[in-house]
């Protein structure tokens, strides 16, 4: 009777102690794809038979380390080989990790096939921030970290998507199987949500495919898995889902927008809107190295405020934003920037912090010197 | 095998016997010029492990400051370009300059006691080798200083981080690891030829003890693939000052032929500090079973093919760098195919257990937490080999708690496994038992407490080298920043147990340990600075 009433409280035990380890937050989650509900069956199976194996071992050992103890009087008994023996241990985990393989070999297989997809979404990382372009759709947009500098360095209380919240998430439909073309600007960063189970590194140089199709509405929060720099922790990922419907009239809203933005390129700016519009770009884009202060962080990040040669020298500012600088962290800027933003963050980085150059640059211009 | 020994040494100085102090003796040089110019394998053995010491602890520092930052979220104590470097120094400074220079020092020390050879085959070249390190890592320790700071690109150093955009002190990184790998190779030729050469008349290679065994194959590896890292450090370095483009896409290269390249040096690598771990392991739990070690040649067998397996596996590490399907599949299985000479070890060890008659002194107790610790090391292990499902676990804090599973309850345990068994034989004396236990059990909570919970914050989504986390992560990094601390202070202990042990305690005989059947045990505790100038009498055991 006692020893059912153990035996009966350790499987409770045993249980309870599973449910809260296999519990949201401790675990591999389920996820709202096909793929990542088999890859996290596929992870339970392995663990499992790694504690079926751990248990018949760990209990061998300890049961030999308690029952010939010398303190107890155990005399060695002197054997040293068993060749069948050693074979069987050898054969059995051969079998064991075929049993693995298979169920795992055609995951993979269906992980690789990002044939037929309904959609096509051109992933690029850039430190630190990701770039969206849905293909063939003329809309892309640039998504950045969300959560407050005075929630990082502890001035405000950090809010429940601490470091996972962005400006402008990835809209995504559910039901629709989505391509993603992964690539970089600059270092290898990785895209993650664990909750699609998509992981892939982005390239400098080569474009990585996978695929998703998700089956829920909802928002989907990941970061990039690849140190990537200074900022790699910073770089959060997220994903929103919607039906369909609403997805198509979402991307009409963002062609309309995008097109209504190239319109503006024509038109004559006044200083106050560019610098507006520039200081803006600025915290976006350019605040994560040369700083919100324009002091920059030498010797990697040069300073901005006061820089003389770049101040003196119109065309160069110009032309280091637009095209970079060559084995130096600082990207081109022709492809992530329309000429509207660079022409407001050239002259906002012009008049800002003591700079008073008091040049207005015009998108127009901008345009004019792209087009090139 | 017997018959081709090299004549016998003839003794070139005077003979001083006394835990290696070489004092008296006229000629030799005294105070620092012994140690700088020292040929001796006791104490080049001894500056190694000195050496090694010193580095664990910087590198435990570093990894103490990167624990401080992350017991809670937020940024607190450093900023996130010097958390970088401290992650980038904490693993080079201990996979460089801690395990691989104390299992150098462990052969150096053991490996001619072992096989009853007078000192290692290429005396001069070992005191190179060994010089060679300090001056290795205070050039890279010194980048700390230079502007733009320490590397910041992790261990790993992937390019184009490590190329393109990384801080000017990246050359004196590269120069720094160059020089280290020169100290590898050159240690790893001298181990062979030592072995090959200097074993005791009648003893054949399957006669050595698996110390030996394992350092042998350990230094075959190191011969095949540091030459790799050799390689891939100079294009590294042609690419930042000599504008070529080996790895910068722009110029035509390729970022991902960096990831084969490392990896191809990496994987095995990671065995070279395993394996000599193994070899310690299987000397001292027969000792301390009082039984002969089971299944002796296919502990062998199984070691050389882990060894060979190392070579093909290394993609493993990419899975989501973009392979091809065929690419996955190989490395998948190959990986995969590790696990059953890996266990062989395991069951052995557990069979040579099985019947004997157990006894549970310090080195005893740290080699069979290796057995477990590491055997949990290996099951997470088995989980990454499996590809689609590494998808999820790549490059978050699952993999961090995997590899540190096999490195520090695995590689460091059995280094301190061997000091504690050895220690009578360099110092003549038992180390203070209840500090030893006090270390162990302390070391045993505190490194569980350190990397337990980084499963389960892996497994939630916290990807690794960030030095700020979203808010679901924090108690499990709560626990591990205190265990890391627990670990961490746990290790001051292994030092007292040391100085105290040079400094005096229980005398040791020459058969320190009851069950002890190596030929280490047949010559005085403390060891004189000079064995084995007439080879011993060696009669095999019956394998």
């Amino acid at each position: 009777m006692r020893k059912r009433l153990v035996s009966m409280a350790a499987g409770l035990a045993f249980t309870g102690l599973s449910q809260v380890v296999l519990a949201n937050g401790w675990n591999m989650p389920v996820g709202v794809t096909d793929v990542s509900r088999e890859i996290h069956s596929l992870h339970m199976i392995i663990f499992w038979i790694c504690v079926v194996i751990g248990v018949v071992v760990f209990g061998a050992m300890f049961y030999s380390l308690f029952r010939y103890r010398r303190s107890q009087g155990a005399k060695a008994t002197q054997f040293h080989e068993h060749t069948t023996v050693e074979i069987i241990w050898t054969i059995i985990p051969l079998l064991i990790l075929v049993g693995m393989a298979v169920p795992a070999t055609a995951t993979l297989k269906n992980m690789y096939d990002a044939s037929e997809a309904d959609l096509d979404v051109m992933v690029t990382g850039q430190q630190w921030r990701w770039r969206y372009e849905y293909m063939g759709e003329e809309v892309s947009f640039l998504s950045n970290l969300a959560t407050p500098r005075a929630q990082i360095d502890g001035s405000d209380a950090k809010d429940d998507t601490y470091l996972l919240e962005v400006d402008e998430p990835l809209v995504l439909p559910t039901g629709r199987k989505v391509r993603l073309l992964l690539t970089s600007d600059d270092v290898i960063h990785s895209w993650w949500v664990p909750d699609l189970a998509v992981k892939q590194d982005a390239v400098p140089g080569f474009v990585n495919e996978n695929w998703v199709r998700i089956n829920e509405p909802g928002i989907y929060r990941g970061q990039c898995a690849e140190l990537c720099g200074r900022n790699h922790g910073f770089m959060p990922v997220v994903v929103k889902a919607v039906e369909p419907e609403q997805f198509d009239t979402w991307l009409a809203q963002r062609k309309e927008a995008a097109a209504q933005e190239a319109m503006g390129v024509d038109r004559e700016w006044s200083r106050e809107e560019l610098m507006e519009r520039g200081e803006q770009v600025y915290g976006t884009i350019c605040a994560s190295c040369h700083q919100p202060d324009g002091s920059g962080n030498p010797p990697a990040f040069p300073a901005l405020a006061g820089n003389q040669t770049l101040m003196d020298d119109r065309e160069r500012h110009i032309d280091t934003v637009v095209n970079g600088v060559s084995g130096s962290a600082m990207p081109a800027f022709r492809s992530t920037l329309n000429p509207v933003e660079v022409a407001a963050v050239i002259t906002y980085e012009r008049n800002a912090w003591g700079n008073e150059t008091g040049d207005v640059i015009q998108p127009s211009a901008i345009a004019e010197q792209l087009s090139d | 095998m017997a018959s081709h020994l090299p004549p016998k040494p003839t003794a070139q100085y005077e003979e001083t016997a006394g835990g290696g102090l070489a004092a008296g003796a006229p000629h030799a040089p005294r105070g620092m010029m012994r140690w700088l110019l020292t040929t001796n394998h006791k104490e080049i053995g001894t500056l190694y492990l000195i050496f090694s010491l010193t580095m664990f602890f910087i590198g435990g520092i570093f990894a103490m400051v990167i624990r401080a930052e992350l017991f809670q979220p937020g940024l607190q104590l450093v900023q996130p370009e010097f958390f970088n470097q401290m992650t980038t120094m904490h693993g080079l400074i201990m996979v460089f300059g801690a395990v691989m220079p104390a299992f150098v020092g462990l052969a150096n020390w053991m490996v001619p006691l072992q096989i009853g050879a007078p000192d290692m085959a290429l005396p001069r070249l070992n005191n190179f080798s060994f010089w060679l390190l300090p001056v290795a890592f205070l050039m890279l320790l010194s980048t700390l200083v230079m502007p733009g700071g320490a590397p910041d690109f992790g261990w790993t150093f992937y390019a184009p981080l490590s190329t393109t955009y990384a801080p000017p002190s990246t050359t004196f990184f590269i120069f720094s690891l160059h020089l280290a790998g020169i100290s590898s190779i050159l240690g790893a030729i001298n181990i062979i030829a030592t072995i090959l050469n200097l074993r005791a008349p009648g003893m054949r290679m399957m006669d050595m003890p698996l110390f030996v065994w394992t350092w042998l194959i350990t230094a075959f590896l190191l011969i095949a693939v540091m030459p790799v890292l050799a390689g891939v450090i100079t294009m590294m370095l042609l690419d930042i000052n000599f504008g070529t483009s080996f790895f910068n896409a722009a110029g035509g290269g390729d970022p991902v032929l960096f990831q084969h390249l490392f990896w191809f040096f990496g994987h095995p690598e990671v065995y070279i500090m395993i394996l000599p771990a193994f070899g310690i392991v299987s000397v001292i739990i027969p000792t301390f079973a009082r039984k002969r070690l089971f299944g002796y040649a296919s502990m062998v067998y199984a070691t050389a093919s882990i060894a060979i397996l190392s070579f093909l596996v290394w993609a493993h590490h990419m899975f989501v760098v973009g392979l091809p399907l065929v690419a996955e599949l190989f490395f998948m299985y190959s990986t995969m195919l590790i696990a059953v000479p890996t266990g062989v070890k395991v069951f052995n060890w557990i069979t040579t257990l099985f019947r004997g008659s157990i006894s549970f002194e310090p080195p005893m107790l740290f080699a069979l937490a290796f057995v477990v610790l590491f055997t949990i090391g290996g099951f997470s292990g088995l989980m990454l080999a499996i590809s689609p499902a590494d998808f999820q676990y790549h490059d978050t804090y699952f993999v961090v708690a995997h590899f540190h599973y096999v490195l520090v309850p695995g590689a460091v345990f059995a280094i301190m496994a061997g000091v504690y068994y050895w220690l009578p034989k360099w110092t003549g004396h038992y180390p203070h038992l209840r500090l030893s236990q006090w270390h162990f059990w302390l070391s045993v909570i505190g490194v569980n407490l350190t990397f337990f919970p980084m499963h389960f914050a892996g497994l939630a989504g916290m990807p690794r080298r960030i030095p700020d986390y979203a808010l679901q992560f924090a108690d499990f990094n709560m626990v591990t920043s205190l265990g890391a601390f627990l670990f961490g202070a746990s290790q001051l202990l292994f030092v007292a147990v040391v100085i105290l042990c040079i400094r005096g305690g229980e005398k040791a005989p020459a058969r320190a340990w009851e069950g002890g059947e190596d030929l280490e045990w047949s010559v005085p505790s403390p060891a004189p600075l000079h064995t084995f100038e007439t080879p011993p009498d060696f009669k095999p055991q019956q394998h």
